[in-house]
C-alpha cells in the first residue's frame, strides 16, 4: 500500500533562486481520484512558486469546500493555509489580507464552491479588487457528492448517467470582467505550458486576479457527451495567445513576428509576452475582452489563456488606505494607543 | 526517437540493473523479496538454479551487481546485494529434495571436465540432469579449485564450499582427484563426445629478476601457490615480519592469512597508489580493520639478504603522471630507496594461465600470448570437441564470470552432442505480468525505505586472528536481512506503459517522485531529447521509455534513471495505461531448446 510518497527525489533536481529545489514546495500525498484534474493544477502551483523563487512561509492558501478546496493540502506544505467554510473563502481572505498585507494570497476553490454557495461572497471580492490569485478548479459538477451538474455546467452537457443539463451555465470569466476584475483568465488543466506563465502573472498582478481552470472530473464528468471531458476541451480549446511570463532580472528573448504578439509590462517592471495573438482582441480593453468571450462561446470553442489584464490598478488596501504594517508586528502602543487618543478621535466625529 | 520495442526481453533486463550486471544473470530482486518475506530456501534455489554457488559467492564474490545497483544513485550505499545471498544460504533449510533429478538411463553421452573449479562445477550441473556421464579430473585432493585452495578459510569456511560442491558432485559425477592431467591428447583419446577444460590460471607471477631473488629463495613465496599450501594444511606459520607486495584480493587474502600464522608486522607494499589497487574496496578495508598498513607508490627493488637469510626488500617511491589520454606512467621521485624489515614475503602481483598439458598437434589454436582461441559466445575452441570456460577461457576474472562461462559451455556441449548449431542457442525465459491487487495494493512491497545500508557484523578481531578458520563475517540475522532486503527498489517490477489508454492528464508526471516521466514532442535526435526532458537524462548507460504518439502529437518518454518502482505512477494513472509488471528473466539454460 502506498500512501506515502517516496523521500527520494532526482538528484540532478535544479534549484531555484533560494536555492529550494522543487521539493520545498510540495505537499503531502493526494487523495483525490486518480487522474483528476486539481492535481495537475497543484502541481502547475508548486511549479509557479518554485520558478518564482517564493519564500513558502510568505504564501497563504485559502479554501472552501470540495475537492477543490481539499488540494492545498497537496501543494506548499510549508506555507500558510485556512480551509475554511464553503462559500466563505473570499471572507477569509479578505480579512486576513487586511491584517497582513505583505503575504501572498492564494485562494482556491471549485464551481460549487464559487457558482453556488459561494456567488454572493464571490462577486463583492472581485468588485472590492482584493489583492489575491483567485483559482478556480472547475469541473462542472459536484465530484464529492457524486457528480451531480453544478452551476457551471454547459446547457446540453450530458452527465455520466445520461441525463442533459437543462440550465445555463454562470460563465465565470464573463461575470468577473463585468464586475470589474483586473486580471482575468482561462486555462485548463492539462495544459501547463500555458496554466504556468498565468498562475506567476496572477502572482504579480497587484489586484485580484482570476482563474478559472477547466479541470476534468475523471470520475463523474469525462465521459462522452460532457463539455467538460478531456476529449471535450482538447477538441474545442482555442488560445487568445501563448503566454510568457518574464521576471524583472530577465530580458526578453525570444523573437516574435512583429504584430502577432504584445508585450505588457506589469506593475513591478517584470513583463508578459503574447505571442500569436487571436485577432480582434487587446488584452487591455475591458470590451474587446467580452467580446473575445461571447463570440468564442457562439463559436462553441473554449478560450483559453489571457483575457484581460490591466496591470495599473489599486487594490482594496489603497482603495480604503489600510495600514501599511502588518497588523501582528504593530507594537501596543500603536495598536491600544490608550484613553487619550480615543477621546482624540470621539471628538473628531462631534 | 522511435518507440521503445518493450518485447524485446532485452530492454526491461537492463532496467534490472544488477542482474544485468551480473555475469549469471542471477534474478537478484526476486531472491531479495523471498528473503524478507523470510522463505529463504526458495531464495536460495533461485540463486543456485543460476549461480551454483550462493554460499560461497555469499561472501565472496566480486559483486559487480553491487556498482549497478539503482538504490546507489539515489542515494550513497547499494543494496548488501552480496551478504542477502549469503543470508538465503544461512538461513535456507534442507534443499537436497529440491535438487534435480539424475536419470539413471543414461543418454549415452560421455564428458570429461579437466579442473575441479566453479566453471567445470557448473558445467556438470548442467549437464548431468540431462543424462550426461560426466568424469572430473583435479590435481587437488577435493573439488572446488580455486574456490579450495585461494580463498582463505575465514572468508569461506570449508563447510559452506563442501557442501556446495558435494550438490554437484553427488549427482553422480565420477571423480579422479589426486589427478594430473598431463596430456590432453590422453583424454581425448578415451573417446569422450566432449571435453571441458575449466583449469583456471594456475601460475602465480614470480618476480624471478629482482636482485637477490635466489638468494632469499626459501623465504620468498608466490602467493596463490602459499595460499594453497596453507589451506590443505602443509603450512601453518609464516615468520613475524611479513612483507606482501601486489594491490589485488589474493594480496589481501595473503596479508590476512598471514596475521594467523604468526604474521605480527604484516605490510601489504603496492606499485600503485592507495585508490588504482585492484582490490576491492570491502577487502581492503577488512585487511587495515586487522592492522595492516597498506604502503602505495612503493616498486620493489631488490631482496635484502644478509648472512644467506632475507632480511626485507628495497623500494623505489614513485608517483603516478598520467598523460593527455589518462595512460597511468609511475616515475621515481628519485629519493634514497626505502628500506623495509621482512621475514618472509609473499608475490601477489598477479596469476598467469599455462597450458603445458596440451599438445600442440591436437588442432588446438593458441594466439600469441599463450591463450587458446575460444570463442566468446560457445567457448569451443579450435577443436571442435574441446570447450573451455572459467580462467582458462578468456584470462583471469572471477567465480561469478566462471560460473557464467560454464553455463554457456554446457549449452554448447549439449547442442554439440545433439548435432545441432552451436550459435542456434536457446531463448532465455522470460515473463512480464501484472501485480495489481488493488487501487493502492500491489503484490510487491512498493514503498520506499530511507534506512542507511546495514553492516554486516564481525566476530572480535582477537578472536578472529587467532585462527585461520574462525569465519570473520557473521553474516545478518533474519532481522537485518529483512531490514536490508528491504531496501532493495525491485527493479524487476517494470512500468509498463499502454499508449492507447493514456488520456494524457499529467497526473503520473505530477506525482513521481523521481521526475522521470516528461510529455513532449518526439525529436529524431536522442541527444536532443534527453536534454529537453523535465530533469535531462544524462546517464546515458541508461535507456529511455519512448512511446508511440498520443493524441495530442506528443509522446511519453521515461528515463528510466532514477525510477523507484514505487508504483505512484500507476496508482495515479485513472485508465491504467501504467501498470507495474513483474518482469522475470532466466538465461538460457543448457537443454532448454526445442529439441
Amino acid at each position: 500500500m502506498t500512501y506515502i510518497k517516496p523521500k527520494f527525489r532526482h538528484p540532478a533536481l535544479p534549484k531555484n533562486d533560494l536555492g529550494y529545489t522543487k521539493t520545498v514546495y510540495e505537499g503531502s500525498l493526494s487523495t483525490l481520484c486518480a487522474g483528476c484534474g486539481h492535481d495537475s493544477i497543484s502541481a502547475a502551483i508548486v511549479q509557479s512558486c518554485y520558478e518564482l523563487a517564493l519564500e513558502p512561509h510568505r504564501i497563504a492558501k485559502l479554501s472552501g469546500i470540495g475537492c477543490s478546496s481539499k488540494t492545498p493540502a497537496y501543494f506548499l506544505s510549508q506555507s500558510h493555509g485556512f480551509n475554511s467554510v464553503h462559500g466563505r473563502m473570499p471572507s477569509v481572505a479578505t480579512g486576513a489580507s487586511l491584517a497582513n498585507k505583505d503575504l501572498i494570497y492564494f485562494g482556491v476553490s471549485g464551481d460549487g464552491d464559487t457558482a453556488s454557495i459561494g456567488m454572493g461572497q464571490f462577486v463583492h471580492v472581485v468588485r472590492r479588487n482584493l489583492n489575491m490569485v483567485y483559482i478556480v478548479m472547475n469541473n462542472g459538477c459536484y465530484g464529492l457528492t457524486k457528480g451531480q451538474d453544478s452551476a457551471t455546467a454547459d446547457e446540453g452537457s450530458k452527465s455520466k448517467a445520461g441525463s442533459v443539463n437543462l440550465f445555463h451555465a454562470i460563465d465565470l470569466p464573463s461575470l468577473a470582467l463585468e464586475l470589474g476584475a483586473t486580471f482575468v483568465a482561462q486555462s485548463f488543466s492539462g495544459d501547463k505550458a500555458q496554466l504556468i506563465p498565468l498562475i506567476k502573472a496572477a502572482i504579480n498582478h497587484p489586484g485580484f486576479a482570476l482563474i478559472n481552470v477547466i479541470s476534468p472530473c475523471v470520475t463523474f464528468n469525462n465521459n462522452p457527451g460532457s463539455t467538460k471531458a478531456y476529449d471535450y476541451v482538447r477538441e474545442h480549446i482555442e488560445a487568445t495567445a501563448t503566454v510568457d511570463f518574464i521576471p524583472l532580472q530577465e530580458e526578453i528573448s525570444a523573437d516574435y513576428a512583429a504584430g502577432s504578439s504584445k508585450n505588457i509590462e506589469m506593475h513591478d517592471g517584470s513583463s508578459l509576452v503574447l505571442n500569436k495573438l487571436a485577432t480582434n482582441w487587446n488584452p487591455q480593453d475591458r470590451m474587446s475582452a467580452m467580446n473575445a468571450m461571447q463570440q468564442a462561446k457562439l463559436d462553441g470553442e473554449i478560450l483559453t489563456g489571457l483575457i484581460y489584464i490591466e496591470p495599473e490598478t489599486t487594490d482594496l488596501h489603497s482603495l480604503i488606505q489600510t495600514s501599511d504594517t502588518p497588523l501582528n508586528t504593530l507594537d501596543e502602543s500603536l495598536l491600544c494607543p490608550g484613553a487619550a487618543a480615543l477621546e482624540a478621535l470621539n471628538e473628531e466625529f462631534r | 526517437m522511435e518507440p521503445t520495442n518493450i518485447k524485446d526481453p532485452e530492454y526491461y533486463h537492463k532496467v534490472v540493473d544488477c542482474q544485468y550486471a551480473c555475469p549469471a544473470h542471477t534474478p537478484v530482486p526476486e531472491y531479495i523479496r523471498l528473503i524478507a518475506a523470510g522463505k529463504y530456501t526458495e531464495a536460495y534455489m533461485i540463486n543456485w538454479e543460476s549461480n551454483v554457488f550462493p554460499g560461497v559467492l555469499g561472501r565472496t564474490c566480486d559483486r559487480p551487481c553491487e556498482p549497478a545497483c539503482r538504490r546507489g544513485r539515489v542515494e550513497e550505499e547499494p543494496v548488501a546485494i552480496c551478504r542477502l545471498k549469503r543470508v538465503a544460504a544461512d538461513h535456507k533449510s534442507d534443499v537436497k529434495d529440491l535438487m534435480p533429478i539424475i536419470p539413471t538411463e543414461k543418454n549415452g553421452k560421455r564428458i570429461a571436465l579437466i579442473g575441479g573449479g566453479p566453471a567445470s562445477l557448473t558445467v556438470a550441473r548442467d549437464l548431468a540432469p540431462l543424462g550426461y556421464s560426466i568424469d572430473l579430473y583435479d590435481n587437488q585432493q577435493k573439488g572446488g579449485g580455486m574456490m579450495r585452495s585461494q580463498i582463505p578459510s575465514f572468508r569461506l569456511p570449508d563447510a559452506v564450499l563442501d557442501e556446495e560442491v558435494g550438490f554437484v558432485l553427488n549427482m553422480g559425477i565420477e571423480t579422479h582427484f589426486n589427478t594430473y592431467v598431463k596430456s590432453l591428447k590422453e583424454i581425448i583419446d578415451q573417446k569422450y563426445d566432449a571435453v571441458f577444460i575449466g583449469t583456471g590460471a594456475p601460475k602465480g607471477k614470480d618476480l624471478s629478476d629482482l636482485p637477490g631473488r635466489k638468494e632469499a629463495g626459501a623465504n620468498v613465496h608466490i602467493g596463490i601457490e602459499w595460499l594453497a599450501s596453507v589451506a590443505f594444511e602443509h603450512t601453518n606459520k609464516i615468520g613475524k615480519k611479513v612483507i606482501v607486495l601486489g594491490g589485488g584480493n589474493t594480496a589481501m587474502d595473503c596479508c590476512r592469512t598471514s596475521r594467523r600464522l604468526g604474521g605480527a608486522e604484516v605490510k601489504v607494499v603496492v606499485r600503485s597508489p592507495f585508490t588504482e589497487m585492484r582490490a576491492s574496496e570491502w577487502e581492503k578495508e577488512d585487511a587495515i580493520h586487522e592492522d595492516i598498513p597498506i604502503i602505495d607508490c612503493h616498486v620493489p627493488q631488490s631482496f635484502v639478504v644478509e648472512n644467506g637469510k632475507l632480511i626485507g626488500m628495497n623500494f623505489d617511491k614513485v608517483h603516478a603522471v598520467y598523460d593527455e589520454n589518462g595512460k597511468r606512467k609511475l616515475v621515481s621521485t628519485a629519493e634514497a630507496p626505502v628500506f623495509i624489515e621482512a621475514d618472509d614475503v609473499l608475490i601477489a602481483i598477479g596469476q598467469e594461465n599455462t597450458f603445458p598439458w596440451i599438445e600442440r598437434d591436437l588442432g588446438l589454436a593458441f594466439d600469441e600470448y599463450g591463450m587458446p582461441v575460444v570463442d566468446k559466445n560457445t567457448f569451443q575452441s579450435t577443436n571442435e570437441k574441446v570447450f573451455f570456460g572459467g580462467d582458462a577461457a578468456l584470462g583471469p576474472k572471477n567465480v561469478i564470470t566462471a560460473v557464467a562461462q560454464g553455463h554457456q559451455a554446457a549449452i554448447s556441449i549439449d547442442l554439440f552432442c545433439n548435432q545441432q548449431s552451436l550459435n542456434d542457442r536457446p531463448s532465455p525465459y522470460v515473463n512480464l505480468v501484472s501485480q495489481k491487487m488493488g487501487i493502492h495494493e500491489w503484490s510487491y512491497d512498493s514503498d520506499v525505505v530511507t534506512d542507511n545500508r546495514y553492516v554486516v557484523p564481525q566476530v572480535n578481531k582477537d578472536i578472529a586472528l587467532k585462527d585461520r578458520k574462525v569465519e570473520v563475517e557473521l553474516g545478518f540475522d533474519g532481522l537485518h536481512g529483512y531490514k536490508e532486503a528491504k531496501r532493495c527498489l525491485n527493479c524487476d517490477v517494470q512500468t509498463v506503459f499502454t499508449e492507447n489508454k493514456c488520456i494524457e492528464c499529467d497526473a503520473c508526471v505530477d506525482i513521481c517522485p523521481t521526475a522521470c516521466i516528461t510529455f513532449t514532442f518526439n525529436e529524431q535526435d536522442e541527444n536532443t531529447l534527453r536534454q529537453k526532458l523535465n530533469i535531462p537524462a544524462l546517464n546515458l548507460s541508461q535507456d529511455l521509455l519512448v512511446s508511440a504518439k498520443l493524441p495530442t502529437q506528443k509522446v511519453m518518454i521515461k528515463d528510466e534513471d532514477v525510477c523507484l518502482h514505487c508504483g505512484l505512477c500507476a496508482e495515479r494513472c485513472p485508465t491504467s495505461a501504467w501498470d507495474m509488471q513483474k518482469f522475470f528473466y532466466k538465461t538460457n539454460k543448457a537443454g532448454s531448446q526445442c529439441q
